[in-house]
């Protein structure tokens, strides 16, 4: 109740124009050759000082990748991207960053205020060159960060960048890396696995449980990730992690295209949580600009009574493509999805989940709320589908839409599979409309619209926003409420 | 303190209000009656500033200012509340939530700072103790799976809670029983005040049994064809709207 109060503080205290990302600063790269063929990976590679192994997984995938098309299927449209005139390795940090946050664009430091980001915390997203000697806050945090590696040490979590668990645990990335998201998987996953410049390594032992959810320090540490990420998550035998991705907070990127990639892994009675907040910038007020998101994110419940979770709240991107998916090869395991899928201005999302059961008595819900404003499309994408041998499945979907406006559209395509007579699947969905009568009765009481609009927003995606960790959960809904600004008349 | 001069109003190019014309003072109950179809709702929602209706021409004067100017947000905030007929269901939200939103939106607008939490609670406990509101019903989203008599209670209880300049109250008591009626009638007569006008709109006389009103106006026709006493009423329940539907024929 408090958290919908400061929504509606949010709210009021917002000028116009929320998401101001025009912010250029002068950061030196060490750039790879424009363009993408073999060298450009093997430059990369090499540049990363990657073991053989991995360069020939590269490789494969390049390969590969060089034989394959775009998907078409998404209800999306865009120019034609022109591979080969990106940039697929920079290396940022060489040259000079911003001394101080009076170098960064105000605007942009004003929607970290709205956030109520903390200011080193707003350091670091703006790209602000870190002080050798410790000033207070930056001393807190870095203390901060350090606590939390010995904790998780201590508890034998490993915790690290992609490229540092290549070094360090070669022998775990070799045996999981691809085994979720192959590297042949699609368009996108393809390229990820021929370029992939840097993201997360963790790996939960037996019977640990992650003593933290990894979140703030991951926050703080995410920057240059680049726009072909790689995240592995390796929960072992009853190992359970809360993982927390992203950002209310709008990221600097110059990066138009961003093809991430993910892959969960659970051993047998192990678990996953993995929450997703992604606000990156949507392009302007007639569609221009904007960041492409085309990400593959795939768990896989590899081991008996596993269970993994995905919860998403989707606010930013021009485009988004992205269907976080569970493949339930374990006996009992279980899947689940929940998704906040807000587009505004000229926005098109198509995403969803997929929950593929393969082993007998697994179980899969999928909750997905869509809200679209403006000028924007949504759409819903998902499939269930039960093997033969997957006897005592069972599926609960259901995915509500809500149109705010008369220019935007929402739209919901299931499919649905079952191949053994013992599989229930049930499906739900409906679409409605913040109503007149809604804004009207809201308006009577004193409400202004926009108040009106992100407090019935906030109770049409509440079920989902229970779902996110707690700290999350109240960042999450100042960003619903700030992402819809402007699509009341 | 309400003044409403020749106010026409149509809904889909369908005219509703006739050249209306009304005054309400500070600390008087004025009912309204009429037969259906007679523009009764429609006078309310013009008041609140529902947009489906067009005015064509007239003005509402609230206090001196001329409400037809204002969105209907702001006349809210200048004293006008509206019990709706039919209060609108918004899942998800809770009904506790709602309230406090619209208390300090109103607040604020005063320049006020917001309720503490405990300050709300307290205040929403005992107008809801007073309306017989139960806290459960208070913990669902708003008007959801709400009977007819809860929906009409949370009405009252949210008037109690913002204390408007002028209440409207549309057929507040249709659909309620003769316990609810009473209930929802005290909640009201509680509020009565020299400072505060309430608009009264019924078909019926059983209502008014239990909200004595100052003054009776009976409308046909999207006018004002008839004022007089409580005895208006009275009659009107004895010989029905006849007289009046053929006065303006």
């Amino acid at each position: 109740m408090a958290a919908v109060q400061e929504t509606v503080d949010r709210v009021r205290s917002i000028d116009v124009e929320a998401y101001k990302y025009g912010f250029v600063s002068p950061i030196e790269s060490e750039l790879a050759p424009r363009g993408l063929n073999e060298d450009t990976v093997g430059f990369i590679s090499e540049r990363k000082g990657e073991p053989e192994w991995l360069l020939a997984w590269r490789l494969d995938a390049f390969r590969r990748w060089r034989t394959m098309e775009e998907p078409k299927w998404a209800r999306v449209t865009y120019p034609p991207i022109d591979y080969q005139a990106i940039y697929y390795f920079a290396a940022p940090k060489s040259g000079p960053a911003p001394k101080s946050l009076d170098e960064i664009d105000p605007e942009l430091l004003r929607t970290y205020a709205k956030l109520g980001i903390p200011l080193i915390e707003q350091e670091i997203l703006a790209g602000v060159e870190r002080p050798r000697v410790a000033v207070d806050a930056v001393f807190d945090s870095v203390s901060i960060a350090t606590t939390f590696k010995a904790e998780l040490a201590k508890a034998g979590v490993i915790f690290c960048s992609f490229s540092e668990a290549v070094r360090n645990h070669p022998e775990l990335v070799r045996r999981y890396l691809g085994t979720v998201v192959p590297a042949t998987d699609n368009f996108y996953a393809t390229l990820n696995s021929a370029v992939f410049s840097d993201g997360s390594f963790v790996y939960v032992p037996p019977g640990v449980r992650c003593p933290m959810e990894l979140s703030t320090y991951f926050r703080i540490n995410e920057r240059n990730t680049g726009q072909f990420e790689r995240t592995l998550i390796i929960a072992d035998k009853g190992a359970y992690v809360s993982y927390l991705e992203g950002c209310t907070a709008p990221k600097r990127d110059e990066n138009q295209l961003h093809a991430a990639v993910v892959e969960l892994i659970t051993l047998d009675d192990a678990e996953i949580k993995y929450s997703t907040v992604q606000n990156w910038y949507p392009g302007d007020s007639q569609g221009r600009g904007g960041i492409y998101n085309f990400v593959t994110k795939r768990g896989d419940c590899r081991g008996a009574r596993s269970k993994i979770s995905w919860t998403q709240v989707e606010t930013g991107s021009a485009i988004t493509w992205k269907y976080p998916s569970c493949i339930l090869r374990g006996e009992a395991s279980r899947g689940e999805f929940y998704s906040i899928a807000i587009s505004n201005g000229h926005q098109q999302v198509d995403s969803g989940t997929k929950m593929i059961h393969l082993g007998r008595n697994t179980t899969s819900r999928i909750i997905s709320k869509g809200v679209a404003a403006g000028k924007s499309q949504n759409t819903y994408r998902g499939q269930v589908s039960a093997h033969r041998l997957a006897t005592g499945t069972r599926n609960f979907t259901n995915c509500d839409s809500l149109l705010i406006g008369h220019e935007c559209g929402a739209h919901t395509v299931p499919y649905i599979e079952a191949k053994n007579s013992s599989a229930v699947i049930e499906h739900e969905a409906t679409t409605s409309k913040v109503s007149e009568e809604q804004m009207f009765y809201c308006l009577q009481r004193g409400l202004s619209a926009e108040e009106a609009t992100a407090l019935i927003v906030n109770g049409f995606v509440r079920d989902v926003l229970q779902q996110l960790p707690m700290e999350f959960a109240v960042e999450a809904q100042k960003l619903i409420s700030i992402s819809l600004e402007g699509s009341v008349g | 303190m309400l003044e409403i001069k020749n106010l026409s109003a149509s809904i889909q190019d369908k005219p509703i209000l006739d050249g209306l014309s009304l005054c309400v003072h500070a600390g008087e109950v004025a009912a309204i009656m009429g037969p259906n179809g007679s523009g009764k709702s429609t006078l309310a929602y013009v008041i609140a500033g529902k947009p489906d209706y067009e005015v064509k021409s007239g003005e509402i004067f609230l206090d001196g200012e001329n409400l037809l100017e204002l969105e209907p947000n702001e006349r809210a905030l200048k004293g006008v509340f509206l019990a709706f007929q039919y209060p609108t269901e918004i899942p998800g939200v809770g009904a506790m939530t709602f309230l406090k939103a619209a208390l300090n939106a109103q607040r604020r607008a005063r320049g006020e700072s917001d309720l503490t939490t405990p300050d709300f609670m307290r205040r929403v406990r005992e107008a809801a103790h007073a309306l017989k509101v139960d806290q459960e019903m208070l913990r669902r989203p708003l008007n959801v799976g709400f009977s007819g008599g809860e929906k009409k209670r949370f009405e009252v209880l949210q008037m109690a809670l913002l204390a408007p300049r002028v209440g409207v109250l549309d057929e507040t008591d249709s659909g309620l029983d003769i316990d609810a009626l009473r209930i929802v009638a005290a909640g009201v007569n509680a509020l009565r005040d020299a400072n505060r006008a309430f608009l009264v709109i019924t078909h019926y006389q059983r209502l008014l049994d239990h909200i004595k009103p100052d003054v009776v106006h009976v409308m046909s026709k999207g006018r004002i064809v008839a004022t007089g006493g409580p005895e208006l009423a009275l009659e009107l329940e004895r010989n029905g709207y006849r007289d009046y539907a053929e006065e303006v024929v």
